[in-house]
């Protein structure tokens, strides 16, 4: 526990990275007269060869990275113990590692997580967050010299739950990170999936997808800082709000910085206003040093249901309702088959079909 | 036998400046089995024409009727106007991301047929189908429209005109950007739904082309939001021969 705190203070909501939060729902994690327990939140369901997980003390396992996130600050002086999962070097993973949390209280908790990926390891790793929980938390990802690690994180929280985190990850010479963030449930959700690089010819794809309904805030914030030259990143987001007060962000920045010559990087974010009353909010930013690079886009839209799709396939018989489950199927399609699991999509979608029954989207 | 009338039909569309009236009373009787041309300049407005008729929602009727076998068509939703057997080809097909082809036909069947096809005779079908408008059966995993060329999205819409089996067919320009043995390919679809199914058609088409494949029993001359003649086939190479100069008014 702790409450005394040294480099901590709680945001104001003035600050350009929390202005969009509603600060007054995120249940305490912020407030630093509020006991934030430390909790060793995760678990293996299935275990693999090749994967271990121990957890350490605090100073056994130094964060790997900086943050100037307050949030990423508060549960590094709370939490106590770092889970640190290990994929050893060579290591080529058959099926997906699933992870669960585990220890969540529902009562204000901070974890830490190290997933470190030997060199030329490949995996999948599956994280499925559900349940209650009131959860600060962070993620790092080390990824060694011509590692893949493929990571999906599925939001699937109870309409409770309150859940701050960064998903950090530090990508080595020629090691690629593939990252999927499925955010549907959770009462607040505010992720941070931010990349950085320790060697040329390393690579991240940061997909996601969110779907909020009635009062949901689901904020997604990714940062990608092109450090190293010939560093490669794609980030595509696709978001859909059904509800009175469904609000989400996204908020894309992609910094390329003098020597990242040879930067290839593209981020897109598409928005889906399914009725009236929500707000998509969605900024890509994109700071350049240099000019000798492959090449640096950005866009951004939010829109409608597209009536002249809707139309077609009402034209040939297909109801209104079966038409528009079709369009948001096929909206979101690109990045659930993405995670090659049937299960997990059908759990999705059919998720998606029945939160857009219930407000009569 | 069934009957498509069409009756003293109005149209409007919003425009900035308030509704701007393009059909300005449409008069039209298509019989099962029958085949009418609809010929006339650019920005007469046949597509409006079409497009009312199938009940897109950026169209508004002002007066007149449109019914099939007596009922009221534009009383129903859209789907509803495909259930009743009515098919609309379009001008510009839409792109629909995401949806894959096969899904898409198979949607669009289970909801015209009122059940699911069987699996086993459904796939069969759709590839019959696809090989006798000479389409590549990778069509079928892909996009709806998403990325096809011109010609291949009109095969697709006659792909599912033999599908779906409608009492009757609207062809809004579904010659234009066919290569020649497209044309042929395409023309031949369609007259093997009339042959099985005694499909009655609009057709709306610049050129008598195709009116060489599908022979036409009536053409008529569209002009000004309106029909403003009618005859035989000898009235296509008549147009194609003189243009609508005598039609236009300005
Ligand atoms: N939203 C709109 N606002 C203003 N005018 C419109 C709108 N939609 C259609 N129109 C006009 O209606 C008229 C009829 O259009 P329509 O597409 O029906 O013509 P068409 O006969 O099919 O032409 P084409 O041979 O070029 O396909 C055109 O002048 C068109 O500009
Ligand atoms: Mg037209």
């Amino acid at each position: 526990m702790s409450t005394l705190t040294t480099n901590y203070l709680a945001p104001t909501g003035r600050e350009e990275a929390w202005r969009f939060t509603p600060l007054a729902r995120v249940g305490g994690l912020l407030d630093s007269a509020v006991a934030v327990s430390s909790v060793s939140s995760i678990k293996i369901v299935n275990s693999e060869n090749g994967v271990k997980l121990t957890v350490k003390s605090v100073g056994d396992q130094p964060a790997i990275s900086t943050s100037d996130d307050l949030a990423t600050i508060r549960a590094r002086e709370v939490v106590t113990e770092v889970s640190h999962i290990e994929i050893a070097a060579n290591t080529q993973l058959e099926q997906p590692l699933l992870l669960e949390r585990t220890n969540l209280t529902g009562k204000p908790q901070a974890s830490r997580t190290l997933i470190t990926c030997g060199a030329n390891s490949h995996g999948t790793i599956i994280l499925n967050n559900s349940g209650d929980a009131i959860l600060s938390d962070e993620i790092e990802f080390d990824l060694a010299q011509g590692s893949t690690l493929t990571f999906v994180s599925l939001q699937e929280w109870s309409s409770k739950a309150i859940h701050l985190g960064r998903q950090h990850a530090v990508i080595a010479k020629d090691a690629t990170f593939n990252s999927i963030v499925v955010t549907v449930g959770g009462s607040l959700v505010r992720l941070l999936p931010t990349v950085e690089y320790s060697g040329p010819g390393s690579s991240a794809d940061l997909q996601g997808l969110y779907f909020a309904t009635d009062g949901q805030h689901l904020e997604h914030r990714l940062h990608v800082d092109h450090n190293v030259p010939n560093a490669k990143s794609r980030v595509n987001y696709k978001g859909a709000l059904a509800g009175d007060k469904a609000h989400t962000v996204w908020i894309g920045d992609v910094y390329i910085r003098s020597n990242a010559e040879g930067t290839d990087t593209y981020e897109l974010n598409r928005n889906l206003l399914l009725s009236d009353g929500a707000r998509a909010d969605s900024v890509p930013n994109l700071e350049i040093e240099t000019g000798e690079i492959v090449g640096a886009g950005h866009a951004s839209t939010t829109g409608r249901f597209d009536d002249e799709q809707l139309f077609y396939l009402s034209s040939r018989g297909i109801p209104a309702e079966i038409a528009r489950r079709l369009v948001i199927r096929g909206f979101f399609a690109e990045i659930v088959g993405k995670i090659r699991d049937e299960e997990i999509e059908n759990r999705l979608m059919d998720r998606i079909d029945s939160e857009l029954a219930k407000v009569g989207a | 036998m069934s009957t498509l009338d069409i009756k003293g039909l109005q149209v409007s569309v919003a425009t900035e400046a308030g509704f701007t009236e393009i059909l300005k009373g449409v008069d039209l009787t298509i019989k099962s089995g029958e085949t009418h041309a609809i010929m006339g300049p650019n920005g007469s407005g046949k597509s409006t024409l079409a497009y009312s008729i199938a009940g897109h929602p950026k169209y508004t009727i002002t007066g007149g009727s449109v019914t099939l076998d007596g009922v009221d068509v534009l009383a129903m939703s859209v789907d509803e106007r495909a259930k009743t057997g009515l098919f609309l080809a379009m001008q510009y097909p839409v792109e629909v991301p995401g949806v894959s082809v096969t899904n898409f036909l198979r949607t669009a069947a289970t909801a015209i047929r009122g059940e699911a096809p069987k699996v086993r005779t459904w796939v069969g079908e759709v590839k019959e189908a696809m090989k006798s408008l000479n389409m590549d059966p990778n069509f079928a995993e892909r996009n709806v429209n998403e990325g096809f060329s011109g010609g291949e999205k009109k095969r697709h819409e006659i792909l599912q005109l033999e599908l779906l089996k409608p009492k009757f067919a609207i062809l809004d320009e579904t010659d234009s950007g066919l290569d020649v043995d497209a044309l042929r390919i395409v023309s031949e679809g369609v007259n093997r739904v009339k042959g099985n199914r005694d499909l009655g058609i609009m057709l709306i088409t610049h050129y008598t082309r195709i009116l060489r494949y599908i022979k036409p029993d009536f053409v008529h001359v569209f002009s000004g939001g309106k029909i403003v003649e009618a005859g035989g086939p000898e009235l296509a190479d008549k147009l194609e021969e003189k243009g609508y100069a005598e039609y236009t008014t300005a």
